[in-house]
């Protein structure tokens, strides 16, 4: 088993929110991050796969490959946009690093050919926050 | 002859930001913008260094006291854009597009009067980790 890992970034605004609670809870939970007005981040996302080498390439998947399903199921999704209001696969989620981490890994796993295995999602959101997910089979 | 000492402080903060000059329309403004002009705004991490620049004081050793210096960076700049969107939320960028450039100049003009005249001063703002600014130039 080997396991390899691609690195992409992206930038996005983003509100920590939920429509449930009202203005004062919503700021007792989430503090800044509940502004109003959005604020935002530079996120870089790092998609490790596992699987076998393939005897004949070496590899255990093109990375190139692997790099053109993450820009088109996540990045071009979310680069440059509003997690809250523009991304079709956060709609009713709270934009969480956690729930964006989950809500990528459910983009990315349909995509993956046969002998490849999703491993992890882990993603900054700051240099000094990251989370990861390992997928629902592991809980 | 004395010799002069550069000492820096670095600080970061969040925002959302879009770029957009109102003077033109729509598709003139995505022309040159492109992803940057998104309606609905994104945001970055923003690092800053902030640069001082004198002659240490002989009594403390110190050009400036650096946790002075982040105190005062976190007085004029800090709290006023983190976690803030630029275009909506502050005075600075009400008529000013909120690019890199234009945030670095601003920042330089808060910070200055709080330092002494006999230091320079200089910022250097990054973006992200590949797209930074820096002012005034060396």
């Amino acid at each position: 088993m080997v396991y390899l890992t691609r690195i992409e970034h992206f930038n996005a605004a983003h509100r920590l929110f939920n429509p449930a609670w009202n203005r004062e809870e919503n700021e007792a939970v989430f503090g800044k991050c509940a502004n109003e007005n959005w604020h935002g981040h530079n996120y870089d996302l790092y998609v490790t796969i596992k699987g076998e080498v393939d005897e004949n390439t070496g590899f255990l998947f093109d990375v190139k490959k692997l790099s053109e399903i993450v820009k088109e199921h996540v990045i071009e999704k979310v680069d440059h946009m509003n997690l809250n209001t523009d991304v079709e696969f956060l709609k009713g989620k709270l934009c969480s690093t956690e729930n964006l981490a989950i809500g990528i890994w459910n983009q990315l796993f349909p995509h993956l050919p046969a002998g490849v295995k999703l491993h992890c999602i882990k993603l900054y959101e700051t240099q000094r926050i990251f989370v990861e997910y390992f997928g629902a089979e592991q809980n | 002859m004395s010799k002069r000492v550069s000492v820096f402080r670095k600080e970061h903060f969040n925002a959302a930001h879009r770029l957009n000059n109102p003077a033109w329309d729509n598709e003139h403004n995505k022309t040159v913008f492109g992803k940057c002009n998104y309606p609905n705004y994104h945001g970055h991490n923003y690092d800053l260094i902030v640069k001082v620049t004198g002659v240490p004081d002989p009594e403390t050793g110190y050009v400036i006291d650096l946790k002075l210096l982040s105190d005062i960076i976190q007085a004029q700049v800090i709290e006023r854009f983190d976690h803030k969107n630029l275009n909506l939320d502050t005075v600075e960028f009400k008529n000013l597009n909120p690019t890199a450039e234009n945030i670095v100049v601003v920042i330089y003009d808060l910070l200055r009067p709080h330092i002494h005249n006999d230091h320079d001063l200089q910022i250097r703002l990054f973006e992200t980790e590949r797209n930074f600014v820096e002012y005034p130039t060396s």
